[in-house]
């Protein structure tokens, strides 16, 4: 297989120096950078965009939080100090088009910036990725590693309902040949993992359950042994659910990306 | 006798129409309390939502077998009340059946479709008072929503009783009136050519043995309850969370058409941090503006579409039934949210009625009414405004609340306090150091 082992990660500083200007920027976000395990996510989304050819760069040590939780948490003034900052650093860079594997990051970029001065062509890695498969340029291989895998795909609200995308990330996941199924709460009336809104930098008020066990019990019904999230928030309150119904040996949690590379053998 | 039955009907129509100014102008000042917001941009696009979402019943339909239900009740509002047009004439003009000599075979057609479906009203009202005291559907008991409290409750039992009633008496009167014309009564003889109806059929043997004087107060007793019903029903929906069937269509033209995760900006503080980074200067000659609120306290504080939705609402609780906060027992309830608003500006146009225009009880949305605790358990995922039929936007009205709170109280729960000052600090929301930022990296080759 294909084994590439020098993957490159350029920065914008970089490509500046350089007089270069990337195609694409992919915004990493701040679990993708500092969260251990979703920080894997970011490796295999990376290890796509140099498999696939696809000239891109990243803001390295220049990027800072969205400001989505602050906006959410009611902070307005913090939201707007991160959003006028980062944009000073893309209109900086002159850059056009804008990938994250975030959707929190992607909603606040795509809907929220441009009022604020920042325009850009953003894009969710489920529709990049879904883009390089309909492309070619990323070929799946029918029977590979997931044939009559038995996954379920669990929307994030920032991606679904904020955003209207529901089929990009169910197309990749077909693309695997695996075996996907629905919960019973999915798409436009999928359940929120818990995190949104600032809730995953909180405790949650008093109540019965955890937002994240009910939506982990229905993922779980389903028979999957994979559940497929495209949000890092989504990922942790999907973990974190396995291990309270102690489960973690039978059944993983896995990002777009990460399934995408390993069927990749990347 | 007849001069006397059009003048106590006139009294009645003009009673109503009293009334229902006041009501309207009250209410229409209850919603002027907001602040102003555009929203008659894209006219094309509003309308077509109108259509589909109101007119259509669109949302309704997720739920096939309610939203059918729903639907005949709603088509028999619509079509039995081309029936009052001739009711309401014949009660001014002291008439009987006005139409029925110009409208030939279409008016048994007519009366036949109305009959259908005031029997369809009439089971789906029964169906839909089953539902919620005997099947019990979950997102109506008190037990588990405390804001189904008594009035609520009380509210959807006389709508469901008072249309089964109505319906009753306008087959009633079809039925008593169609014996006096077999039995060529005075003047009810005048139209005999017309056949008993399609459903008052059956109902008449029930008059086989009365007499005529008897039938003919049957037929006016249950004309004049059911005229008089539906002008009371009119007020009465005034006060009721019944008045959806109105508000649903100018709520749904005024509906939000920007992606649902967006946001709305506040331009007042975008201004002070432009000059805080030295993006703009500051201009000497402009005034300073009147330092505002930011966020809401209290309804004044919201938009004039927030207060619409709330009195949009007619407590279905979709809302709540697929909000994750309330589903996993948090105090939060977006319908809760949206009855609150309504309660606070009834309880304000309560105050202008025994105290005059300058009320104030001191009261405040926030606090008197939702409690910090309610909309911190907010995950803005945006279930409710996905489900609401009317298109109701109750997160609009707790992260306005949430701004309030954080911006001009300062009083956020510690955690947040915490995560605030990182992501100012460390540039993200955890107390990593921002140096680190890109050592990932490091970790692409191994």
């Amino acid at each position: 297989m294909n084994k590439e082992t020098n993957y490159r990660v350029p920065t914008m500083a970089e490509l500046a120096a350089n007089g270069e200007s990337p195609e694409v920027l992919f915004w990493v976000g701040c679990a993708g950078s500092f969260d251990d395990r979703y920080k894997k996510v970011t490796i295999a989304f990376v290890k796509i965009l140099n498999h696939v050819g696809v000239k891109f760069a990243v803001l390295g040590t220049e990027e800072t939080c969205t400001g989505d939780p602050a906006r959410r948490a009611g902070n307005e003034f913090l939201f707007q100090m991160q959003a006028m900052a980062n944009i000073q650093v893309l209109d900086g860079y002159g850059i056009k088009k804008i990938v994250t594997a975030c959707p929190h990051c992607f909603n606040t970029l795509k809907n929220e910036y441009p009022e604020l001065g920042g325009k850009y062509e953003v894009l969710h890695h489920s529709q990049f990725l879904q883009q390089l498969i309909n492309e070619g340029k990323v070929t799946l291989k029918g029977g590979g590693d997931f044939k009559g895998h038995r996954i379920t795909y669990h929307d994030s609200c920032y991606l679904g309902r904020a955003n209207k995308i529901y089929e990009a990330p169910r197309e990749v996941l077909q693309a695997l040949d695996a075996d996907l199924v629905e919960m019973k709460r999915s798409r436009d009336r999928g359940l929120c993992c818990g995190a949104g809104g600032a809730q995953y930098f909180k405790e949650p008020e008093p109540g019965r359950k955890d937002i994240n066990v009910e939506r982990t019990e229905e993922a779980l019904a389903t028979g999957a042994e994979t559940i497929a999230v495209a949000c890092p928030f989504c990922m942790t309150m999907m973990t974190d659910g396995i291990k309270n119904k102690d489960r973690e040996d039978s059944v993983k949690v896995y990002d777009l990306a990460e399934l995408v590379a390993k069927a990749q053998s990347l | 006798m007849s001069i006397l039955q059009q003048i106590l009907f006139l009294v009645a129509l003009g009673a109503t129409g009293w009334f229902l100014t006041q009501r309207i102008h009250l209410i229409r000042r209850a919603i002027q309390l907001g602040k102003p917001e555009d929203r008659t941009d894209r006219p094309g696009e509003r309308l077509n939502i109108m259509l589909r979402v109101a007119f259509g019943q669109k949302k309704m339909m997720t739920n096939v077998t309610v939203g059918l239900m729903h639907f005949v009740i709603y088509l028999g509002f619509i079509i039995v009340n081309i029936e009052v047009l001739e009711i309401i004439l014949d009660g001014i003009l002291g008439t009987h059946r006005l139409f029925a000599p110009y409208l030939g075979g279409v008016y048994p057609f007519l009366i036949n479709t109305f009959e259908m479906l005031a029997l369809g009203v009439w089971l789906v009202c029964a169906g839909f008072l089953i539902r919620r005291y005997v099947t019990k559907v979950p997102r109506f008991q008190p037990e588990r929503h405390r804001e189904m409290g008594r009035w609520p409750r009380t509210d959807a039992t006389l709508i469901l009783t008072f249309e089964i009633l109505l319906m009753t008496a306008f087959l009633l009167w079809n039925a008593s009136d169609t014996v006096l014309r077999q039995r060529a009564v005075g003047h009810y003889a005048e139209l005999q050519g017309l056949e008993p109806f399609v459903i008052s059929q059956f109902l008449m043997p029930l008059f086989a043995g009365w007499s005529d004087t008897a039938l003919v107060v049957c037929e006016r007793l249950t004309w004049w309850f059911h005229i008089l019903g539906i002008l009371f029903f009119a007020v009465y929906v005034t006060y009721s969370k019944h008045l959806h069937i109105v508000l649903a269509f100018p709520n749904t033209y005024f509906s939000n058409l920007a992606p649902k995760g967006e946001m709305k900006n506040m331009p007042e503080i975008t201004k002070e941090v432009q000059l805080m980074l030295g993006i703009t200067q500051a201009d000497p000659d402009e005034t300073p503006a009147e330092p505002g609120r930011f966020g809401a306290k209290d309804v004044r504080d919201l938009t004039w579409k927030n207060l619409m939705d709330a009195y949009s609402c007619t407590e279905c609780g979709r809302c709540t039934a697929a909000c994750p906060a309330n589903i996993t027992g948090k105090k939060l309830s977006p319908r809760k949210i949206m009855m609150d608003t309504r309660d606070r500006l009834e309880d304000i146009q309560r105050g202008w009625q025994t105290n005059g225009p300058d009320f104030d009880d001191g009261k405040a949305l926030l606090g008197d009414y939702i409690t910090a605790e309610e909309i911190n358990a907010c995950t803005t995922c945006q279930a409710c405004v996905q489900e609401c039929p009317v298109n109701i936007n109750p997160l609009e009205i707790i992260v306005q609340l949430r701004r309030y709170k954080i911006m001009e109280e300062a009083q956020a729960p510690a955690s947040w306090n915490a995560m605030f000052s990182n992501v100012e600090n460390n540039m993200a929301p955890w107390k990593f150091s921002p140096g680190d930022r890109f050592n990932w990296a490091e970790q692409v080759n191994q």
